[in-house]
């Protein structure tokens, strides 16, 4: 059977892409980057390039072919960055706390690379993304790569795309990933479930945000930051975050780590080299007990499992002849039949030996 | 799936004036486009290097301290050195006429001067946009 193309049930939606666009607009200038096949924008990624790891993460969040052919390409030499997943309400300072934590890395010699989340516009699908200007003083420095990326509203796609482009900066060498996103829904936990190691943030006076962190969030923390800690009501936040803390024992995600707790203020650095000591010391931890072999395996199943999914109902669609799925929908309007038995048809049919 | 244009929106230079870009990049936004805002006082090593990273589409430069002769064509050039010419270059600002034309000749693909609305801002872009994708 030829491998289904995820991309070839929507073709009415996709203009061609900037990389197949070749140097129309450039007068004949050096295109670059713009005209590499997946396989040299993979080789030039694996030396660290970043305009060629770049357009991979476009390709793959555009969910365009060429991007999968040069992660296929990259996927084998992963596997060694620690990520980190950083979240926390609006307003926590996520931003800033990633900036110094940039810092403070680069400090100990690692390559850092940052993604940083932000939600699209439901509106118009456009969004402003500005996390990165808290950290543009590492904007020239070769070890850090910083990308930001709109949620783009598709259920499961945010998820998805953070953890195809950690795995384009992984394969790159960057020894640690930073993925920064607002931790609300279940797409964001998703990400958060990416991570390795989760560091869920908060501040003082927030009061009610951590109910909602109760709700959802505590239970994915592998430790928690309380930022702005020079602010009034942090000893009372702090009191709080502890008794949920408390609450929480004997359910660690990972037996025999407990979660700290740590006071930092980012723009002066305070308590900054405490959260990468406690980061790294999490990450000792998973590798010591078999967690990174485990998480990698939980991680790796989902993906496999919802891309078999995609490609399944993608081949689906196109063994299906073109009127064929319009009849169906006609009869189980007409309730000539139900959706059951027409979907099963539409499946049985591709099953069949052509 | 949606495939927007991404842009990066920077100051160049010393000022300290976000209106006119915020106002920009909300028209951006609201044109669809996924609009990454690095802050003021970049210098063009920055710029070039966040386009890079992030890999946008369109650079749009904005100075309103006469520091556009310097810095926009840096910019350009130093995208240009590191392969990634094929990024549209614009600019916008307290920029005189001629200092346009000379922008203009220098690699910067258009200039929007004092009076530009922000639908011909989005209105080029997208014309661009449509021209090279055709």
């Amino acid at each position: 059977m030829d491998e289904p193309n995820r991309l070839g049930a929507r073709p009415e939606t996709r203009p061609a892409s900037p990389a197949h666009s070749e140097a129309k607009s450039s007068e004949g200038r050096q295109a670059g980057v713009a005209r590499r096949s997946p396989a040299e924008l993979a080789e030039r990624a694996l030396e660290g390039e970043q305009s060629a790891g770049a357009r991979l993460i476009r390709l793959l969040e555009n969910q365009e072919r060429d991007g999968i052919e040069g992660l296929k390409a990259l996927y084998p030499h992963g596997g060694r960055a620690h990520i980190v997943g950083i979240t926390g309400p609006p307003g926590a300072g996520k931003s800033t706390l990633v900036d110094a934590l940039i810092a403070e890395w680069r400090r100990r010699e690692r390559r850092v690379a940052v993604i940083a989340v932000d939600p699209s516009s439901p509106f118009s699908g456009g969004a402003i993304l500005g996390d990165r200007v808290r950290m543009q003083r590492h904007a020239t420095d070769p070890g850090v790569f910083i990308r930001s990326m709109a949620t783009r509203g598709q259920l499961g796609g945010l998820a998805r795309t953070s953890f195809e482009a950690s795995a384009v900066l992984d394969a790159m060498g960057y020894d640690v990933i930073l993925v920064e996103t607002v931790g609300v829904g279940q797409d964001e936990l998703d990400v958060v479930e990416l991570a390795h190691t989760t560091a869920v943030v908060n501040v003082p006076g927030l009061g009610d945000d951590i109910q909602a962190i109760k709700a959802g969030i505590l239970e994915v923390g592998d430790l928690f930051i309380l930022n702005k800690a020079d602010r009034p009501g942090a000893d009372e936040t702090e009191k709080q975050l502890r008794l949920m803390l408390h609450l929480r024992e004997g359910e660690e995600r990972d037996a025999g780590f407990e979660p700290p707790l740590l006071r930092t203020v980012a723009p002066r650095g305070d308590g900054i080299v405490e959260v990468v000591d406690a980061c790294t010391a999490h990450y000792e931890h998973l590798s010591t007990t078999g967690g990174i072999e485990r998480k990698t395996a939980v991680r790796g199943h989902r993906f496999l499992v919802e891309l078999v999914r995609e490609l399944a109902s993608e081949a689906v669609f196109a063994r299906a002849a073109a009127g064929e799925l319009a009849q169906l929908v006609d009869d189980v309007r007409a309730r000539r039949t139900d959706p059951y038995s027409a979907a099963e048809r539409l499946v049985a049919a591709m099953l069949k030996p052509s | 799936m949606a495939r927007p244009i991404r842009v990066l929106v920077a100051k160049l230079g010393l000022d300290a004036h976000t209106i006119g870009v915020t106002v920009v990049a909300k028209a951006m936004r609201d044109a669809g486009m996924e609009v990454i805002y690095s802050g003021l006082k970049q210098t063009p090593e920055m710029v070039a290097a966040t386009a890079i990273q992030e890999d946008v589409d369109v650079v749009g430069l904005s100075s309103l301290s006469a520091a556009h002769m310097r810095h926009f064509p840096r910019v350009v050039e130093l995208l240009r050195e590191q392969g990634a010419s094929d990024k549209l270059v614009i600019g916008g600002g307290v920029i005189p006429e001629e200092d346009a034309e000379d922008l203009k000749r220098g690699g910067v693909a258009e200039v929007f001067t004092m009076g530009a609305e922000t639908g011909d801002i989005v209105a080029y872009i997208e014309q661009w946009w449509t021209s090279r994708t055709a």
